[in-house]
């Protein structure tokens, strides 16, 4: 671990999510529907990070993310290291993968997209291309950065 | 009867018609292979033999927004196959207005007709139909997204006047950026060896996104700002109007006139030019435009009939017995 030493308190049990891109981790937040959920949560903003200059980071008590969770976040975090504790010890590293396709997630920004009228779920393909993440709307077909998309709350 | 025909009858009786009850929604739901079924059976259908491959079939032409060639086209090519035509002409006067979602009227439609056509302005709305119809879905255009039937009866004038898609130079003028005939034509490019012209105002230019999906299918590209250079240049000079709606006043006058195709602009085509244009136009080609051997954009329309014949057929018949 090449990090500095954080003031971030542990966890007993649950989930860390490490090596945040800066200023993703409230869209995490919202994938994962923290705010709303009775998790203890840690968040964590431009912390420093030898690696990455800096970060943001996430620890949920009790709550153990699963695979399709942790691949959802690749979307957001490429770099993203994503850990389960048990006992205040990693019992367990989440390999990921950058996960083919998102329903329900995002709003699609195009406003002449038929998702803003009709009570469907919004459906992305995502692909990586030179690093950047894109996502295409199933509907309209419009391709975008990661960064033009809101999550759906 | 035409060795084409046979031919396409023996591929469908083989199973190989890759378009039995599949739905168009996008230009990325065609292939070679069903452009090659397209194009014989078109073929066919402009000889002027046509068999009635659609009788006893209902097909729904559902125009949420108007329309003149694509569903007078779609209509008469319906009829000329024997099948009956249900639908309507504007979203006005159908349950929507009331407050029935799209994807209800949609499966409900589906329940009545063999085959639904489907336009409507809002981008993604042909998709959706697909989703909720329980027969297959043809785009006769959403928004600014997609309207791949004029792309295939695009191609198939290419291919007429031309002889051969392959190799050939083609200029697009114009709206590139919200042209939903353009964004279909340059997907279905990526099934043949051609270097497009894209020329636009800078405002119009088409989108980032569709020029990095056709770096990725090999299509070469680049971008002018004038017809002059790439006249001399191309085989197919294919025009789009500019449409008033996305301009002020003065923007829209200094844009529109900026692409005007007039005979002394032709002076130094190709012999073998074509201008090509989905209509209506405005005034980016001059009336005297037409009386010289590159306009083709007539013949276009007319072949919107056979080649949407040759897409209801294969869709509607597994075989062509």
């Amino acid at each position: 671990m090449s990090d500095e030493i954080l003031p971030v308190s542990a966890i007993k049990n649950g989930t860390v999510i490490d090596h945040i891109a800066p200023g993703q981790a409230f869209r995490i937040i919202h994938l994962l529907g923290l705010e709303s959920s009775m998790h203890k949560v840690t968040i964590g903003l431009h912390l420093p990070s030898k690696s990455m200059g800096s970060k943001d980071l996430i620890k949920i008590e009790s709550r153990v993310l699963t695979d399709a969770e942790a691949n959802e976040i690749v979307v957001f975090a490429p770099a993203a290291t994503i850990n389960l504790i048990r006992n205040f010890q990693v019992t367990e590293k989440l390999k990921t993968s950058l996960p083919s396709a998102m329903k329900k997630v995002f709003i699609c920004p195009n406003l002449a997209c038929i998702t803003h009228t009709e009570t469907i779920a919004t459906h992305f393909y995502i692909s990586e291309d030179r690093k950047q993440i894109r996502l295409t709307c199933h509907y309209c077909e419009k391709i975008f950065d990661r960064d033009q998309l809101k999550v759906a709350i | 009867m035409s060795a084409n025909l046979v031919d396409i009858q023996e591929r469908c009786s083989m199973g190989v018609n890759t378009l039995y009850q599949k739905s168009i929604v996008s230009a990325k739901d065609i292939e070679l292979a069903d452009w090659k079924l397209i194009y014989e059976m078109a073929c066919r259908f402009k000889a002027g033999k046509a068999p009635l491959t659609a009788k006893e079939k209902v097909v729904a032409h559902c125009f949420f927004e108007p329309s003149t060639r694509t569903r007078l086209s779609f209509e008469t090519s319906t009829l000329r196959l024997g099948g009956n035509v249900i639908g309507f002409s504007n979203g006005d006067d159908i349950s929507t207005q009331k407050g029935e979602t799209l994807y209800d009227t949609m499966r409900v439609v589906s329940a009545y007709a063999d085959l639904i056509v489907i336009r409507h302005p809002q981008e993604g709305a042909a998709a959706l139909a697909k989703e909720a119809a329980t027969c297959p879905v043809i785009n006769a255009g959403d928004g600014a997204n997609q309207h791949p039937t004029q792309a295939l009866l695009d191609l198939f004038t290419i291919q007429e006047c031309q002889k051969e898609i392959n190799g050939l130079s083609i200029a697009l003028v114009g709206d590139l950026k919200y042209g939903r005939t353009i964004h279909s034509f340059t997907q279905l490019c990526s099934l043949f060896d051609v270097r497009l012209y894209l020329v636009s105002p800078e405002i119009l230019a088409l989108p980032e996104s569709v020029c990095d999906v056709m770096k990725k299918r090999g299509i070469r590209f680049s971008f002018h700002r004038s017809l002059e250079e790439v006249i001399p240049k191309v085989d197919i000079l294919y025009m789009t109007r500019i449409q008033q709606e996305r301009f002020s006043g003065a923007e829209y006058q200094m844009v529109r006139n900026q692409f005007i195709v007039t005979p002394t602009l032709l002076q130094k085509a190709k012999p073998n030019l074509k201008i090509l244009h989905p209509l209506p136009r405005v005034n980016e080609i001059s009336k005297e435009v037409d009386e010289t051997p590159y306009a083709y954009y007539f013949e276009q329309a007319a072949n919107a009939v056979p080649v949407r014949q040759a897409l209801l057929s294969l869709i509607l018949n597994e075989n062509l017995k």
